[in-house]
């Protein structure tokens, strides 16, 4: 199983110093990426979806940011595995843009407004390949046309204020694969564009992704998006996963009681645009260090030991089931919702680091 | 493009009329123009004499025409003083001026531009420290008493420039100096606080994800975008520093224009303080016009824009 997989995130933790405390953004978060995998990553804002992802390639402010634990072992189709974590600054920028790529929220504010959209690419073709002058012109025509945008060579030097909202999330794409990447990390990639412009690059991404077999990591705050899309569904709350598995089977049987809430506030189809809905008691607060269940405050099934320990993550079904995608779907909680009753004190969770998605302890 | 331009342009020209008219009118608003011409003590008769001598028993009309008209044609009449028309005057001074603020600007820009750019991409380091510090005294220190403190310590004491006058290079170090000193000190500020908004754009978390390395990202897109900043800037400074340079001018004997206004008003020259004024205002507009068009130069957005 090892040979596909692409990344291998591991307890990973972030903190960030401000002026009331340390704030404990994100807390042993662990997951797996598979190659050609789309891995949906949800919760509710603030919940550490951007922090943790932005981390693996120390795109957040270092300081106030600081990673405090973890590894994250990225394992590119043609190279050695290494630990990003560890890697120094020189080494992170070869893999930026190239192996990695990224796509963020606002395409708005996104793009350089003094830098022409082809120049922007290009920027990026000539930092990673050996293409100069006209040749890597050429290639970020392409990339434009890849990403179907009209008239490609005389848009190649437009400015980003000439292009609407779609068009710049496309170059932001078309920059994002520029390299052929291993993995794209999209960060809430449509939440700012119209519905209808929506669909249209959900459609796009995934067609260039499943073309050239990106893995895709997708935050977003829309479930019916990433319905739509993803393989493995992940969920965070207050820094954590707290669920993990294949998006049919934590669809279809969610496991804790945060993704039951989710689901609930989950919107029919066809009005699958709707935010999530929050439901009920107010986010954790991520000052003090996470020494019981964050959700503990807004639990319906919560008992004593959930505020007095962190719940590790358990297999959500046993070993007993019959059903495949059950296989590797996870949640931290200690009542076992699939018994209807409490975890006993002696089961023990996951052992996160020989744990891998898709396999059974 | 054009329409930005021609809009500037048509702003600029009413802007040179507004100022015809205060200058015109600035003459005269003690109710009698020939009066403050003349010495507080001068005799009736010499004040008629004046009176006759420069129009002013003319009806207003028409004396506005007759100044509007000549200041077309660069004609602001004879200074008292000298006896030379003003305009001509103003000009003779004009590149010792010149000479000065760009050095001046020079100076300050040496040195705020690499202490801002560290400052506002390092904050809280030892490097903020001292951009910080900069700009603090740069913005405190009186010009006057640091041309005085220039003069004794290097001019009195070191002899290594020269104590007043223009003369060479060396004479323009400690006037330069004295004057760059403020926009130093603003300049810093204001470019260490502009690559401080500017690093934590969106577009600048692109270029890292890109793989772009540090530097390169300073110097292609931080520094574009925060060059915006430094040419308003620059274009305000530059025309406040002609009115500004008085007293430096002044202390060191500088033979520009600000020095001229100082003696003109004393002399109640004001044919040559109207050309000054009119002269300096026009610099000004001029100024703004070319940062205008830097602007369109550097941001495609108002390039584009119509
Ligand atoms: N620069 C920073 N300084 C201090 N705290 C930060 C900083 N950046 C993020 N955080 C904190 O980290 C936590 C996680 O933020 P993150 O942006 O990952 O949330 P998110 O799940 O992506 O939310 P959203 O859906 O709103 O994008 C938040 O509580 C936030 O306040
Ligand atoms: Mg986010």
């Amino acid at each position: 199983m090892t040979g596909d997989t692409v990344l291998q995130v591991r307890n990973l933790a972030v903190e960030f110093d401000s002026i009331d405390g340390t704030v404990h953004a994100v807390n042993n978060v662990s997951f797996d990426l598979k190659r050609g995998q789309t891995l949906g990553v949800v919760g509710e804002s603030g919940s550490g979806k951007s922090v943790s992802m932005m981390s693996l390639l120390r795109l957040i402010a270092e300081p106030p940011g600081k990673i405090t634990s973890g590894s994250a072992v990225f394992l590119p189709r043609n190279g050695e595995p290494v630990d990003l974590l560890q890697l120094p600054k020189r080494w992170l920028a070869r893999i930026r843009g190239d192996r990695i790529g990224f796509v963020f929220q606002d395409p708005m504010s996104s793009l350089n407004p003094l830098m022409t959209v082809g120049e922007q690419i290009a920027e990026s073709v000539r930092k990673h390949t050996e293409l100069q002058g006209s040749v890597c012109r050429d290639r970020a025509v392409e990339l434009l046309e890849h990403v179907g945008i009209p008239g490609a060579a005389e848009r190649y030097n437009n400015y980003p204020h000439q292009f609407s909202g779609g068009m710049r999330q496309r170059v932001m794409i078309a920059i994002a694969i520029a390299c052929n990447p291993d993995i794209i990390i999209a960060d809430e990639p449509t939440t700012a564009l119209d519905v209808t412009v929506q669909a249209e690059i959900v459609d796009r991404m995934q067609k260039l992704t499943k073309e050239l077999s990106i893995s895709v990591i997708w935050i977003s705050h829309d479930l019916g998006v990433v319905a739509g899309i993803a393989d493995v569904l992940m969920v965070m709350y207050g820094g954590s996963v707290v669920e993990r598995g294949e998006i049919s089977r934590v669809y279809s049987h969610p496991r804790h009681p945060y993704t039951i809430g989710l689901l609930g506030a989950l919107p029919k189809l066809g009005a699958a645009q709707k935010r999530l809905v929050n439901i009920g008691g107010s986010p954790p607060s991520l000052f003090s260090p996470p020494r019981q269940c964050a959700f503990a405050a807004r639990c319906p099934w919560v008992f004593d030991r959930c505020k007095a320990e962190r719940p590790p993550l358990f297999f959500a079904t046993g070993s007993h089931s019959e059903d495949p995608s059950a296989h590797g779907h996870v949640t931290a909680c200690f009542y076992d919702l699939e018994k209807d009753r409490r975890r006993d004190p002696d089961e023990t969770g996951i052992d996160v680091t020989a744990f891998e998605v898709g396999q059974q302890g | 493009m054009q329409r930005y331009l021609f809009t500037r342009v048509i702003q600029s020209g009413l802007l040179m009329l507004g100022v015809l008219v205060i200058t015109f009118f600035m003459v005269r608003l003690t109710g009698d123009p020939a009066r403050t011409m003349v010495p507080r003590d001068a005799s009736p008769e010499r004040v008629e004499q004046m009176r006759v001598a420069m129009g002013f028993d003319d009806p207003l009309i028409i004396q506005f025409a007759r100044y509007v008209g000549g200041a077309v044609r660069g004609d602001f009449g004879q200074s008292l003083h000298y006896r030379a028309p003003s305009m001509r005057l103003v000009l003779e001074r004009v590149p010792a001026t010149i000479q000065l603020t760009l050095a001046a600007l020079g100076f300050a820009l040496l040195f705020s531009v690499p202490l801002g750019i560290i400052g506002g991409s390092r904050p809280g380091t030892i490097w903020d420290t001292l951009a910080r510090g900069f700009g603090l005294l740069g913005q405190t220190v009186p010009n006057f008493w640091l041309a005085l403190m220039l003069i004794v310590v290097f001019s009195v004491e070191l002899r290594w420039f020269p104590t007043f006058g223009r003369s060479g290079f060396a004479s323009v170090v400690l006037p330069a100096v004295a004057l760059g000193f403020f926009p130093l000190g603003q300049f810093t500020r204001l470019i260490r606080s502009a690559v401080l908004e500017v690093r934590s754009e969106d577009y600048i978390r692109t270029a890292y994800s890109k793989g772009i390395e540090e530097w390169q990202v300073l110097s292609r897109h931080i520094f574009r975008n925060v060059s915006i900043t430094l040419v308003s800037i620059l274009g305000v400074q530059f025309g406040y520093m002609l009115g500004g340079s008085i007293y430096i001018e002044s202390i060191f004997a500088w033979p520009g224009i600000g020095r001229m206004i100082n003696e003109a008003v004393q002399a109640r020259d004001f044919p040559l303080v109207q050309a000054i004024a009119v002269f300096s205002a026009g610099f000004v507009v001029v100024l703004n016009l070319l940062t205008d068009i830097a602007y369109a130069l550097i941001d495609p957005r108002i390039r584009y824009e119509d």
